[in-house]
């Protein structure tokens, strides 16, 4: 059975951009470059430093994994197969450096990580990248679970329960760089995610890449066209893997630990859950959503137990009412803004925000009061949320936030439609405009 | 000779159990195309439900009970979840199954704690059944294999002998033809996911005291009934029985065995280097390897014979 991927569609141009407007380019790279330098400057505790260096991981990662997603289609539940593999192979070529058994600057080891990935990747792809669809995504998964379980079987070389660990700081600095504090570490890893992004948005561009949206779109017509869909799905396989690799290398680097859980089911459903939070049809798209979801995993998890709870919930809230992720909510909006239509839209997104933050507000409290009715042993039964104080023993706090959540959802619901006859309005406006 | 005869029933009855989340998982599948990644989940929530009823109206109550709300819950995540996330493909579909899957973990943890809760098996069935050479089998596991068979029976029964049965089985393969009947078709994908969640909740009632009810316990099984699926070939309850029996015996014999590869070449006279990387691998035991086997066959199968054992189209 083919997959139907026509919610995940990347907005092809009607003629392709043979002029590859180089100005526009240099210009866009050189902010995110600028960005990239300027952010540790402006957040400069050690935990935002740590944090940043997770972002660019996660953000390699995500571009890697919409190579396979977004752009030809395939599913994948076990793209941190490559991940992790190209970060044990990493681990272990630190640790032969470091024994003195062969030369390699650090800065060039996730370069290691990428070929160990695209080795395995070759191998994995082969098997896998035969079928399409829901056969690909069952072949994913099986290579996935059998890598995570063989994972125990070769103690050797994936360091059994406890992992591998290493020593980034390798023999005398270079040029000044130990690589020993997080600020050089993060400027690595920040290096090797700019050049990752450019090089995989300029694989958008090549024929390779072209023809893997067509694959995605229709890979009956991409065979009549006298191409071979499984080559293109094998090719783009590969390179995918090479990326994921090297992101897995910089996490060698990083944590100096990689354990079993890096290969795991879990981690990858996490990097699927990145790409399409922030949208798998446009090619920054997965970069939001690495930030977000690596921001959100930091930050809520020092603040509630309960986050996997919020977190699973925003994502199914995601795929069931805005599959085209965070990039296609904004996509949606260049129209107006473009035109000055945008402000018709403000009241109603305005009243809705504000019911449905009440909703959340209502929602959060129960949650919350739940989790410590359960453990009420290790938390205590009365505690304080958004400035008020809660106590889950009475049953004034539960009607109270029943009420409250129930009111927000009830008031969220009845002021859908102003939103719903702004847009109708825009709507025509622009036909009109366009007509025009 | 004993082990063999007491593994072979612990595997023919965790083979049955497997079956009833297979069962309801291909016929969905066959259905409306998509994997459920969250039916596990309906298999936990069963063993949950049925401690909490048991602790207040006892085990028998809870046999009842228990798999009619999942059933419930089943049919209202169809109508309610799956029915929007189907507009936008089966890509859509199958991320909402498998952020459904997270969720209900969650849920759980947030409701029964991160510990396994004491779900015990009921006094009334907490007896020895018989004796095999100097084994004593309990009859709980009887009453497991009994009650797959009864419902094993019924499914077929119904499938095959009623109007509703019918009607499911033709709109497996002719989805159109029998809405242009008259029938409402996506009500009938209603009752098959509630039906098939049912079935998985039954399950976990009559599993989760035999084994352990905790939290993990929906990832544990759930990859297991993905691959007794795929292998069984969609659509075929024949082949997800086969699929079914086979994997409980791999799961339960494997674990068993302790011989090697290594172990049969020395026994040849084979004189073998132990310090060489290759030994490791050569000296893996069966029961190491244990975990791997079934996904090890699954793709094999996926690539070799995309339609599974028994199916009739391609996956």
């Amino acid at each position: 059975m083919k997959a139907d991927t026509s919610a995940l569609r990347m907005p092809l141009p009607a003629v392709p951009d043979t002029r590859f407007a180089l100005g526009r380019q240099v210009a866009t790279w050189g902010l995110v470059a600028a960005v990239m330098i300027v952010l540790p400057m402006l957040f400069t505790q050690g935990f935002s430093l740590s944090m940043l260096s997770q972002m660019g991981i996660a953000v390699i990662f995500a571009l890697s994994y919409n190579m396979l997603l977004g752009q030809t289609g395939m599913l994948s539940f076990g793209h941190a197969v490559h991940f992790g593999l190209g970060s044990f192979v990493c681990a272990h070529a630190l640790n032969r450096i470091g024994a003195g058994e062969f030369g390699l600057p650090v800065t060039l080891i996730p370069l290691v990580g990428g070929f160990a990935g695209l080795a395995f990747g070759i191998v994995f792809g082969y098997v896998t990248t035969k079928r399409s669809g829901t056969p690909f995504a069952m072949i994913s998964l099986g290579i996935a679970e059998m890598v995570a379980a063989s994972a125990l079987m070769f103690p050797g070389f994936f360091g059994g329960e406890g992992g591998i660990t290493t020593n980034r700081v390798l023999g005398d600095p270079v040029m000044g760089v130990s690589y020993g504090p997080q600020i050089e570490v993060y400027y690595l890893i920040a290096g090797w995610c700019l050049a990752c992004m450019i090089a995989m948005f300029a694989l958008t561009q090549t024929p390779l890449g072209r023809m893997a949206n067509a694959v995605r779109d229709n890979a009956e017509r991409v065979r009549f066209v006298g191409y071979n869909p499984t080559r293109v799905r094998y090719w783009m396989f590969c390179l995918a893997s090479f990326f994921a690799g090297i992101a897995g290398g910089l996490a060698t680097i990083n944590y100096e630990i990689v354990t079993a859980e890096t290969l795991g089911l879990m981690a990858s459903g996490n990097v699927l859950v990145m790409a399409f939070v922030g949208g798998v049809g446009h090619f920054f798209g997965p970069v939001i959503g690495a930030v977000l979801v690596s921001f959100l995993q930091s930050a809520l998890s020092t603040y509630t137990k309960a986050w996997l709870l919020y977190f699973g919930l925003f994502f199914v809230m995601m795929v069931l009412f805005a599959p085209g992720g965070i990039a296609s909510l904004f996509a949606v909006h260049g129209a107006p803004l473009r035109h000055g239509l945008f402000r018709r839209l403000i009241p109603g997104y305005l009243l809705s925000g504000v019911c449905l933050l009440v909703m959340v507000l209502g929602f959060v409290a129960l949650v919350e009061m739940l989790y410590h009715v359960e453990q009420g042993a290790d938390m205590g039964t009365e505690f304080d949320l958004f400035g008020l104080h809660i106590d889950v023993t009475g049953a004034a706090s539960w009607l109270a936030a029943g009420a409250v959540f129930i009111a927000g959802l009830v008031l969220f619901v009845l002021t859908l439609p102003v939103i719903r006859r702004a847009w109708t309005h825009v709507h025509g406006e622009l036909q009109a405009r366009d007509a025009a | 000779m004993e082990f063999f005869v007491v593994q072979l029933l612990n595997s023919l009855s965790y083979g049955l159990l497997l079956f009833m989340l297979s069962s309801g998982l291909t016929l969905i599948f066959s259905m409306m195309g998509v994997l459920n990644f969250a039916h596990a989940s309906f298999y936990m929530l069963g063993a949950y439900f049925a401690y909490q009823i048991s602790q207040h109206i006892g085990f028998w109550p809870a046999l009842v009970l228990a798999p009619l709300l999942v059933g419930v819950l089943g049919a209202a995540t169809e109508r309610w979840g799956l029915r929007t996330a189907h507009k936008y493909g089966h890509v859509a579909e199958l991320l909402f199954t498998f952020g459904l899957f997270y969720l209900i973990e969650e849920v759980v943890h947030l409701i029964w704690g991160r510990a396994p809760v004491d779900y015990r098996i009921p006094a009334a069935l907490d007896f020895s059944a018989f004796t095999i050479f100097s084994t004593s089998y309990p009859a709980y596991r009887v009453f497991m294999m009994v009650m797959s068979v009864v419902m094993l029976l019924s499914l077929y029964l119904l499938l095959t002998r009623t109007r509703i049965g019918l009607i499911i089985q033709a709109s497996l393969s002719h989805p159109h033809m029998v809405e242009a009947l008259g029938h409402n078709v996506p009500r009938v994908f209603m009752l098959v996911f509630g039906g098939g969640c049912a079935l998985a909740g039954l399950a976990g009632v009559i599993g989760g005291n035999a084994f352990v009810t905790e939290p993990g316990m929906a990832a544990a099984v759930g990859t297991i009934v993905f691959v007794v699926v795929v292998f069984g070939g969609m659509g075929s309850l024949a082949g997800a029985f086969i699929a079914s029996l086979f994997f409980g015996a791999v799961q339960t014999f494997s674990v068993a065995l302790d011989h090697s590869l290594a172990g049969l070449l020395e026994s040849l006279g084979v004189a073998l280097d132990t310090s060489s990387g290759w030994y490791d691998v050569l000296s893996l035991s069966i029961a190491q390897m244990a975990p791997v086997l079934p996904y090890l066959l699954m793709v094999l199968m996926l690539v070799f014979r995309p339609m599974g054992l028994l199916g009739t189209r391609e996956t």
